[in-house]
């Protein structure tokens, strides 16, 4: 879909592929059918660049047609290039502007505890907008306000928009600086299905009480294409031609 | 006002649990009974005005009614983006409540200034956009708001206004309010200016001129028909704010009047230079800065000797 509309952002959207799988193939509580059930978990896809993985994983799962990706950032269509919900069921908040996305989870687990509702909070950034003060600013309210169904997945590629995050603004120590906000940390390769399995299921990583859950995934921007791996420049080449085959021939060798 | 809204609210939540007012760690004095009352539906998120809004639109999507509360620029400049694309895009039920509108907190300064505030909050799509006159009209207005699904952006006073309207007063959301009758000059007022504007209207029909007053708490959505029908019957039509005049009280009514073809004569009174100068309170301020009621008087005396 993103060669189709000629669009940029396939590294960010190979790095967090596992998660978004993971997390619409067996961690999140949604029911398809009913895409406003009150009891589902509220995902909040606060990297929205990165949407295409999740306008696919939300089709996959059942939200709405897998043909309706074909309308994918192009005149006329009905999915945007950055997070959009009107309209997009599944879709629970529009993003796009980066650093937003975790004030908005912590508002919603905020809300769950206060309603002693059943769902769960989760929110999916990137290395980049850990950049954001207003990242940081929720980062210290989420513990303050003892929100233990929330959890942070950071999708650790190491790359930002014009460098490597270590060069730009290095984020280590990552785990201990959230540690220190009050935070339970977990890392693990954001590739391994069976460790995501495990991290993000909430029945299985039980946080002491009050303290929400951060998953630092160590991803490679990029995944699952020798040439797009760890390279900058597929935050903004679309693949044409004859890159776009051998991405496509790669990928399917993997599956 | 501050007074007349908390109050106000107090009187809502208790009534209606899904009301929760947050804080970004301002309010020393105006909150506390609130707090204590209500403790269930407070938070107090402190100085982080981004994240007040952003977790505000998340307590809002999950069913809250959400006021967000601070002074001047802090609730809605600071956090602009947050306000545009967290709470106006998503439609959320997030309240927007700045103290200090206008030149309230004076010899504060331009930090502590709301000047800009309407203009910029005109502009968003889907806020209702209230700055209300007086106490009654705080009190009244505030259940409309609540009553309103989405997002508004509701700009006070200070505390101690004098209470400018009658108690039996009708004031309704996304109308005009009307202060004084009169036939020779129009004066248009929002927020905080409206004692000063009735002051002048006090004062200029001592000299035999008649002034009508009519407050627009409302700037979004905006009474258009009611005003074009009552602005064509005046020779002279004034917009008066504590605030500037670009694009503000008097921004709307112009486009309004132009696009309708209302012919009369216009003027803006607010403020023009640039930042406020001065320091002082808000009423040497507003003196120093030509937008105290004397000021007013002066431009009806020239602009209606201008037009005979």
């Amino acid at each position: 879909m993103i060669s189709r509309a000629r669009s940029s952002h396939v590294g960010s959207v190979f790095s967090c592929a596992e998660v978004l799988a993971v997390l619409y193939g067996a961690g999140l509580r949604v029911q398809p059918d009913q895409p406003e059930w009150s009891d589902r978990d509220r995902f909040v896809m606060s990297k929205g660049h990165a949407c295409a993985g999740l306008y696919a994983a939300l089709a996959i799962r059942g939200f709405f047609s897998m043909e309706r990706l074909e309308s994918f950032y192009v005149d006329g269509g009905t999915l945007l290039g950055h997070a959009t919900h009107k309209g997009v069921p599944g879709m629970e908040v529009s993003t796009g502007s980066l650093g937003h996305g975790l004030a908005l989870a912590v508002g919603l687990a905020a809300g769950a505890k206060r309603l002693g509702a059943p769902w769960r909070a989760y929110a999916l950034l990137s290395d980049g907008e850990c950049d954001e003060g207003s990242t940081w600013e929720a980062a210290l309210l989420a513990p303050a306000l003892e929100l233990d169904g929330l959890t942070v997945i950071v999708d650790y590629n190491k790359i930002q928009s014009l460098g490597r995050v270590e060069e730009v603004i290095d984020l280590e120590p990552f785990a201990d600086k959230w540690k220190s906000f009050g935070w339970e940390v977990r890392e693990i390769d954001g590739h391994d299905v069976d460790a995501l399995t495990e991290v993000l299921d909430p029945m299985v990583w039980v946080p002491e009480e009050g303290r929400p859950r951060c998953v630092i995934a160590h991803t490679v921007k990029g995944k699952g294409v020798s040439f797009m791996e760890d390279d900058l420049l597929w935050h903004y080449r679309t693949p044409q031609g004859e890159e776009f085959e051998r991405a496509i021939a790669e990928l399917r060798e993997q599956l | 006002m501050r007074t007349a809204f908390i109050e106000t609210l107090e009187l809502l939540a208790e009534a209606d649990s899904r009301i929760i007012l947050m804080t970004g760690d301002l309010g020393f004095g105006v909150l506390n009974r609130y707090r204590e009352r209500f403790p269930d539906q407070f938070y107090n998120v402190g100085v982080a005005e981004q994240n007040m809004a952003g977790v505000a639109a998340g307590l809002a999507m999950s069913g809250h009614i959400v006021f967000t509360y601070s002074i001047g620029n802090f609730p809605i400049l600071r956090c602009l983006e947050q306000v545009r694309n967290d709470i106006c895009y998503h439609e959320a039920d997030v309240k927007v409540v700045s103290v200090g509108g206008g030149m309230a907190y004076g010899a504060l300064g331009p930090s502590h200034y709301a000047t800009e505030d309407l203009t910029i909050c005109r502009a968003l799509p889907g806020i209702a956009v209230v700055a209300p006159g007086d106490p009654v009209e705080v009190e009244q207005l505030v259940p409309q708001i609540v009553a309103t699904p989405g997002p508004a952006y509701l700009r006070l006073g200070r505390a101690g206004e004098a209470r400018i309207h009658d108690d039996d007063v009708r004031v309704e959301l996304g109308r005009l309010t009307s202060v004084r009758d009169g036939d020779q000059v129009l004066l248009l007022s929002t927020g905080g200016m409206l004692p000063e504007v009735v002051s002048s209207a006090d004062a200029l029909l001592d000299e035999g001129i008649s002034a009508a007053v009519i407050s627009i708490h409302s700037l979004a959505p905006f009474d258009s028909e009611a005003l074009c029908e009552i602005a064509a019957r005046f020779p002279l039509v004034i917009t008066c704010e504590e605030h500037t005049v670009l694009g503000g009280l008097g921004g709307a009514v112009a486009e309004v009047l132009m696009e309708a073809g209302v012919r009369t004569r216009f003027r803006r009174f607010g403020l023009r230079n640039g930042f406020p100068e001065g320091v002082g309170s808000q009423e040497y301020l507003r003196r120093v800065n030509g937008i105290d009621a004397d000021s007013l008087s002066d431009i009806v005396r020239s602009a209606l000797q201008e037009s005979k």
